[in-house]
């Protein structure tokens, strides 16, 4: 890996993502991306008998998928990096054990995608490991339990909260192995913090650090928005996505054209989820259906993916702490 | 710029940019909420009188309250409540369905943590500041009350 700059990094090795998953629930199957994701999950308990247990049942039937699609045995998967948003990473340890993969725990909110990812082809950089397996996910009910109410508690949401995304999306990564999209760049992320202390909006706590992400990557790979055919930010949502284009445009970058948002885009108006998705399964579940299979269509040449991930604690915000942002980037390239 | 107008700018600057939810509508979906509970409970309490008109005041109004809780209740644990709540706001929350639907939420919600540190302990989870909050302010009304009563 070679430095370029202070915060991003040059990947040297060929690293292709060779297979990707996506598995998403009810409500993401109905939204405007049904036709790219693998697998849509009628029964968001997936015959569980808790929430917290159909999590880890959409991760186990996601990285199996993901192993298969791969062409390979689960003894030939070097390393599996990856988290989710439960407490002590609840649902990706579980399925670690049941799949006795060597395990690296990650935790950077909803921003865990590009930071597995990052992870991930550093492993593969270093040598040594081959197939590195990463991936990500949330539940909508099992983060509402966690973070809110209770999902029966009759309240009114605010207008410019978001919605947690159900879904897991898993990529699988290889140095030895080959496929259309690589792995060029990643830019780790500062975590930042504007101050913002209202726990609904997490579009505005996270713009901030999208955009010292981004706005650093440009500096320090002496490019610009039009180098690019697809900047993607994780789950900004409608509110934190205007927000962001605003802070981008101050710094001279008017990304108007060939940006979207992962959160913003899995919802139609219509299905009743504010500002858009969010949640680890956001930008994980979006990459690794329609980035993807547009990269290896050779629809997009070059894409930016910048996952966001809002760290707040329940305790610290209930104590009048402000919300800590950040954001990874990686950057891919297809064929 | 220093941090703290870097973020005092970017606040003012997000809150101007946030959208704000219409208070008139809300205010009228309160309003219609609201009132379509009370005038069920009128409704209840005018059945009743009709069968027992020597009914006094204080137990008529139990069982109104009996009623509009099994409702509530019922609802809930249907999943209904949350969408009349999500219309109404204030409107459903005021009335003791509000109070009722927080409790068996929080019921059916933590039953999956075991009956007592799951149902026990967590039942009163969102009613629980209220009910602090109900003890709080009787407790200066009552002082109130002394005090004028010794004049």
């Amino acid at each position: 890996m070679k430095k370029i700059g202070l915060q991003t990094y040059e990947i040297e090795k060929n690293i292709s993502v060779i297979a990707t998953t996506s598995l998403v629930g009810n409500k993401e199957g109905q939204g405007p991306l049904a036709d790219y994701f693998d697998f849509i999950e009628k029964d968001d308990k997936m015959g569980e008998k808790t929430f917290e247990k159909a999590e880890r049942t959409m991760f186990l039937k996601a990285l199996s998928d993901v192993i298969k699609k791969a062409g390979l045995k689960k003894e030939q998967v070097d390393l599996y990096v990856g988290g989710d948003l439960m407490n002590q990473l609840v649902s990706s340890n579980y399925v670690a054990s049941e799949l006795q993969i060597p395990f690296l725990g990650l935790y950077n909110a909803c921003a865990t995608m590009t930071e597995s990812l990052i992870v991930g082809a550093s492993m593969l950089e270093a040598g040594g490991a081959k197939n590195v397996m990463c991936a990500t996910g949330s539940h909508f009910s099992t983060a509402e339990r966690q973070y809110r109410y209770p999902l029966e508690f009759g309240n009114q949401r605010q207008s410019y909260a978001q919605w947690t995304v159900t879904g897991v999306g898993a990529t699988m990564l290889s140095s030895t192995h080959s496929s259309n999209v690589k792995i060029k760049k990643v830019t780790i992320g500062k975590v930042t913090d504007f101050g913002i202390t209202d726990i609904a909006n997490m579009g505005a706590a996270m713009a901030p650090a999208a955009m010292e992400t981004l706005s650093t990557f440009f500096e320090e790979t002496k490019t610009n928005q039009k180098d690019y055919d697809l900047i993607a930010t994780g789950d900004l949502g409608k509110l934190g996505s205007d927000i962001f284009k605003d802070l981008m445009k101050q710094k001279g970058y008017d990304i108007e054209t060939n940006y979207i948002d992962c959160g913003h885009m899995i919802y139609t108006i219509d299905q009743d989820t504010l500002q858009g998705g969010s949640g680890a399964g956001c930008s994980a579940s979006v990459f690794n259906s329609y980035i993807i299979k547009k990269l290896s269509s050779g629809e997009f040449k070059k894409v930016l993916l910048i996952s966001t991930g809002a760290l707040m604690s329940t305790t610290t915000n209930q104590q009048g702490d402000s919300i800590p942002g950040i954001a990874h980037l990686v950057m891919l390239e297809g064929k | 710029m220093d941090k703290q107008t870097r973020n005092e700018k970017y606040i003012e600057y997000v809150e101007a940019k946030t959208p704000k939810a219409g208070w008139f509508t809300s205010l009228f979906h309160a309003f219609v909420m609201g009132a379509t509970i009370c005038c069920l409970g009128q409704m209840f309490s005018d059945i009743i009188r009709s069968f027992y008109p020597m009914m006094d005041l204080l137990t008529l109004g139990s069982w109104i309250n009996i009623i509009i809780i099994t409702l509530t209740i019922l609802l809930t644990a249907f999943g209904c409540f949350d969408r009349l709540a999500k219309y109404g706001g204030a409107g459903t929350f005021i009335p003791i369905s509000g109070f009722a639907n927080s409790i068996a939420s929080c019921a059916i919600e933590f039953k999956k943590e075991g009956l007592v540190f799951g149902i026990g302990a967590k039942m009163f989870y969102v009613a629980g500041p209220v009910l602090v909050n109900g003890v709080a302010y009787s407790l200066v009304v009552g002082i109130v009350y002394f005090i004028i009563s010794l004049f």
